[in-house]
């Protein structure tokens, strides 16, 4: 009965997270909301149950650290972030405007952001390093990694997988939000990455594959991550590009094109 | 100058507890392994793999580390470009990127390996200190000091042993740059191995009645503007000299502060905007026009035609396709 209720109020946050989104991208004009809305339920899951931090304190030396890699899902993470207090939600419509701090892509100067994203594939490698110091100096601090799955057609990401298994940082979980769309088309098209999962086997990661918006199988899967020893953890989580609305879902037009602002209250009103 | 780094990561090591190194298979002959066998804890091999090596020191500096990566010259800045502009310099973190093998010096590795681009796209980058230090008794001081100063360097060294300049030592001062010695004829800033060769022009350039000053603009980034125009006033002529392309490097970054503050005749002794090829050292600086005879010739034919406009540095001089200017 708890857990059942927990989910609830994870939906909850989920369903308002997907409103903000959409409504700082239609008064932005411009940005990405097929791959900030197929992630919410990750980063909902994160920030609402599984990590350590103080939005009154964002440099709080003990807090878990969250990298977001694919930088174009900003409106996902600024909306996570404003909820859980790092800022006012009202800021959220300031994104992308010139004087804001809201900058397209994450930048540096907006609390809870931990470094600036854009450039695709080299995320992980932040990851690896605070990880490393996490060992280094033993805290015991965790650091979380939201990935692409079109990024993982960067090199970097495969050199950042080594080292990670080469310094066994368990202290490092990775998550791939699996969409199976890029900006041009089908990842599967574009260029394959299957068998993904395999791959990252091979790399000496421990691999788990989870539906990306189940709940439970989340937090189960950051558990499991937490619990495993000596190697890293990657989460590949299948999700729905677009996820929540219809005409964008599974739409690779919807990758890079704003909600228009006289449309919106029709978006909207699909989250019910 | 890699035993040097090697020294100044020691006494950082043992100084400075949040120092760590990180290099990419390339840390025997930078020397940054000796720090490994004092601090093993401290030190990462990331392998065959700088961008990798250049945004793990980001995390790491992220995480409150002062960070030192680097491996060959010709490793880093072209192909880590984005990485450094992205997760290093424009959060501005405490990564210290030292590469060794800068320029044509390089030698009998050839084009591949020979480095003279970097300048250019170091300094290209906001926010990015630029060093390229003239011996190994001002490396030394420039990387111990580089710990202590916010922000991320670019420091480039080179592979052969280089001529001792500070043989009284040096204190280094980000965008200070030094006068090796006075004179009001002709200005001559130079860096890296070029200072050696410059002194060694305005000796004989002195024996002829020319009076050159010779300042070593070691840091190109932030570039020592008050210096420089006040050698151009002083001298009316200034000649560059860098082991570097001569497009974006050092000459470049003098000639954009005296084209708006204080134009002056002008030469730049560089590397021709051509590759380079195997070669010994010695060899290659001479082919290439990285010499004490060619910064004197340089000085001599401004301090003959002292109004004379700026015209094509290198005449006669074999360059290798495309223009320069």
């Amino acid at each position: 009965m708890e857990a059942a209720q927990e989910v609830v109020r994870l939906r909850e946050i989920a369903r308002n997270t997907r409103k903000l989104i959409l409504e700082s991208l239609a008064e932005a004009g411009s940005g990405h909301p097929g791959g900030s809305l197929s992630a919410v339920e990750l980063l909902v899951t994160l920030f609402f149950r599984v990590m350590r931090y103080e939005p009154k304190d964002p440099a709080w030396p003990e807090r878990d650290r969250f990298f977001l890699s694919k930088g174009h899902a900003a409106p996902l993470l600024y909306s996570i972030l404003a909820q859980a207090g790092f800022f006012p939600v009202q800021e959220l419509m300031t994104l992308r405007k010139m004087g804001s701090r809201l900058q397209g892509h994450p930048s540096m100067g907006i609390p809870g952001v931990e470094a600036p994203a854009g450039s695709e594939g080299i995320g992980l490698s932040l990851g690896v390093g605070t990880s490393l110091v996490a060992k280094l100096d033993g805290k015991g601090f965790r650091t979380y990694v939201l990935m692409g799955d079109g990024e993982q057609q960067e090199g970097q990401i495969w050199e950042a997988a080594m080292s990670a298994s080469k310094y066994r940082l368990d202290n490092l979980t990775a998550i791939i939000d699996r969409n199976g769309i890029q900006q041009d088309g089908l990842t599967e098209q574009i260029m394959p990455l299957e068998p993904l999962a395999a791959k990252w086997r091979a790399f000496n990661w421990n691999v788990i594959e989870v539906d990306g918006y189940d709940f439970p199988q989340l937090l189960d899967g950051f558990e499991l991550a937490a619990l495993t020893r000596n190697r890293p953890t990657v989460i590949i989580a299948h999700t729905v590009k677009g996820k929540g609305i219809s005409f964008m879902e599974w739409s690779p037009t919807y990758h890079g094109t704003a909600p228009a602002k006289d449309k919106l209250l029709d978006v909207l009103s699909e989250l019910g | 100058m890699r035993d040097a780094y090697g020294e100044a990561l020691l006494e950082l090591g043992a100084s400075n507890p949040e120092v760590v190194v990180l290099g990419a298979d390339t840390t025997g002959s930078l020397k940054s392994g000796v720090f490994s066998s004092k601090f093993p804890q401290r030190f990462f091999n990331i392998g065959i793999a700088e961008q990798n090596l250049v945004a793990v020191a980001a995390g790491m500096a992220l995480a409150g580390k002062v960070a030192y990566a680097g491996t060959y010259a010709i490793f880093v800045p072209g192909k880590c470009v984005d990485q450094i502009r992205n997760n290093i310099a424009y959060p501005f973190l405490n990564v210290k990127i030292v590469c060794s093998h800068g320029g044509i010096s390089v030698g009998p590795d050839g084009a591949s390996h020979q480095q003279v681009e970097d300048i250019a796209i170091m300094r290209s980058i906001p926010r990015m200190s630029v060093v390229v230090p003239a011996d190994a008794v001002s490396t030394k001081a420039t990387v111990k000091a580089i710990a202590s100063i916010p922000g991320p360097f670019y420091v480039r060294l080179t592979r052969p042993t280089t001529n001792v300049v500070y043989d009284d030592g040096f204190d280094y001062g980000r965008g200070e740059a030094k006068v090796v010695l006075d004179g009001s004829d002709v200005a001559v800033f130079a860096c890296g191995i070029m200072v050696p060769e410059a002194v060694k022009a305005a000796e004989s350039l002195k024996a002829r009645g020319v009076s050159a000053a010779v300042i070593d603009l070691h840091t190109i980034k932030p570039i020592d503007s008050k210096t420089i125009v006040h050698f151009a006033k002083k001298c009316g002529r200034v000649v560059t000299a860098e082991e570097h392309n001569v497009m974006g490097g050092m000459g470049s970054a003098v000639a954009e502060v005296l084209g708006e503050e204080a134009p002056t005749p002008m030469k730049r002794v560089g590397v021709m905007d051509t590759f380079g090829e195997s070669g010994e050292a010695p060899e290659l600086l001479i082919k290439y026009g990285l010499t004490s005879n060619q910064i004197e010739a340089a000085a001599s034919l401004l301090a003959s035609s002292p109004g004379l406009a700026v015209e094509s540095a290198h005449r006669g001089r074999q360059t290798e396709g495309g223009s320069n200017h």
